[in-house]
């Protein structure tokens, strides 16, 4: 997880780091997604910020990757690494209360909550129902397992008939 | 950057990554061809996805190893300077996807094989193998879902998508054989905890598919022959056609970047 730290410089770094949005759904950023694993100052006051891919084919990852670089060297540092690692692997339990919220504002269904135990455990657990993000109803139906990006399903709501994309648990 | 000669081993570790990395990506290459030509519009996406998951998958598998290897080669090398004989993937995954029950058969065969092996690799002494298999293992998860549904469906639905899906799992079955056949290479790599010894997988394989045809109204398919070669790079005639697609624009323009 992300260090909380008293150190002024590694908060400054984490911050200017943590504020980066996904280009793909433009009102997450990176720390409430769950993408950001952690961010570290050297006595150089060289950066290591370390992320993990939603899907093993995100292709967000490349601009993400970019745009950490950009913010943290606004915010001072001139020597930034990007890390990408794999384990342990991203799943939605690790986005956060007010990420899901700007989620539902936005339009897109958030996953449901964090869950006790493993995936791997067992089956992709898939909630009984969604609720619509536009009129609250939970009368919704899944049209597409799989949606405009790895991360989404489509769905419609059967009260108000529009449709709508649902963050999936992974 | 030229090829390795075909008579220079390469480390047991870098055949094993290729071997992973070489299924994906050429399954990605046959799924990506449904983009634009689904049965609808929801399914060219859903397609697309899951070529996406396998194309994340082949990326890390391909650079692992190249690193491996030592010789330089990057993942683009790999998925676009080599030859065919070089290609270590099975047979099941370069078959054209043909009908939609075709590309569904192979989906739910490639998918139930694929999620039992990752859900092994996941702890695999490598930690890259460990780590490439644990993200994975969530996406087939969902790729072997989106099977399933489909085979319920088209099985279990009218007269004509009964025929097609069982006809779609009389093509596949020639290459369910290949997946569980073993060599000494991944013996001894499991010996050591790296890798995973597929006849393993066989039973939990029978098992799932078995249920599944039975609930969709099909019968197990039967088969007269059975392919093999493709992990030491022989393979069918439809591969030097995929290759050519996958490989021309690379080739054509070599060394350009976007």
């Amino acid at each position: 997880m992300v260090s909380v730290l008293a150190d002024p410089s590694t908060a400054r770094a984490t911050a200017a780091a943590g504020s980066v949005l996904d280009p793909e759904v433009p009102v997450l950023t990176i720390a409430d997604l769950g993408v950001l694993r952690d961010v570290t100052v050297d006595t150089d006051g060289c950066v290591t910020v370390t992320v993990t891919p939603t899907y093993s084919g995100c292709p967000a990852m490349d601009v993400i990757r970019r745009d950490v670089r950009q913010a943290v060297r606004a915010a001072g540092f001139d020597e930034v690494e990007v890390r990408t690692v794999l384990s342990p692997a991203w799943t939605t339990d690790w986005m956060t209360e007010q990420g899901r919220r700007a989620l539902d504002d936005y339009g897109i269904a958030p996953p449901p909550g964090p869950r006790s135990g493993t995936l791997s455990d067992g089956p992709v657990l898939v909630a009984l129902s969604v609720r619509c993000p536009q009129c609250r109803s939970m009368d919704t139906r899944e049209t597409s397992r799989f949606g405009s990006t790895p991360c989404k399903s489509l769905w419609v709501c059967n009260a108000c008939r529009e449709p709508f994309d649902h963050f999936k648990a992974l | 950057m030229s090829a390795v000669p075909l008579d220079v081993p390469l480390p047991p570790l870098a055949t094993y990554a290729l071997r992973l990395g070489d299924d994906a990506l050429i399954l990605a290459q046959r799924m990506g061809e449904w983009i634009a030509s689904a049965p609808q519009i929801e399914e060219d996406v859903a397609l697309g996805n899951i070529a996406l998951d396998l194309l994340g998958q082949a990326r890390t598998l391909l650079t692992y190893a190249g690193e491996v290897e030592g010789a330089g080669r990057s993942e683009d090398d790999l998925a676009y300077l080599r030859e065919e004989r070089a290609f270590l993937n099975l047979h099941i995954v370069e078959q054209p996807g043909g009908d939609f029950g075709v590309t569904m058969a192979r989906l739910l065969f490639f998918s139930t094989y694929q999620l039992g092996l990752y859900d092994r690799l996941q702890h695999s002494s490598d930690p890259t193998l460990a780590g490439v298999a644990g993200k994975a293992v969530k996406e087939v998860a969902y790729h072997r879902d989106h099977a399933t549904q489909w085979v319920l469906r088209l099985g279990d639905g009218t007269q004509e998508s009964h025929r097609r899906m069982q006809a779609g799992l009389a093509a596949m079955a020639p290459f369910v054989d290949e997946m569980f056949t073993g060599d000494g290479l991944e013996q001894s790599l499991s010996s050591a905890g790296v890798a995973v010894d597929v006849p393993t997988l066989r039973e939990e394989w029978d098992r799932y598919v078995g249920s599944v045809l039975r609930e969709a109204t099909l019968e197990p398919p039967e088969t007269t022959w059975t392919a093999r070669g493709g992990r030491r790079g022989i393979h069918s005639e439809h591969f030097g056609h995929l290759l050519a697609q996958l490989q021309h624009l690379h080739r054509s323009h070599p060394g350009a970047s976007w």
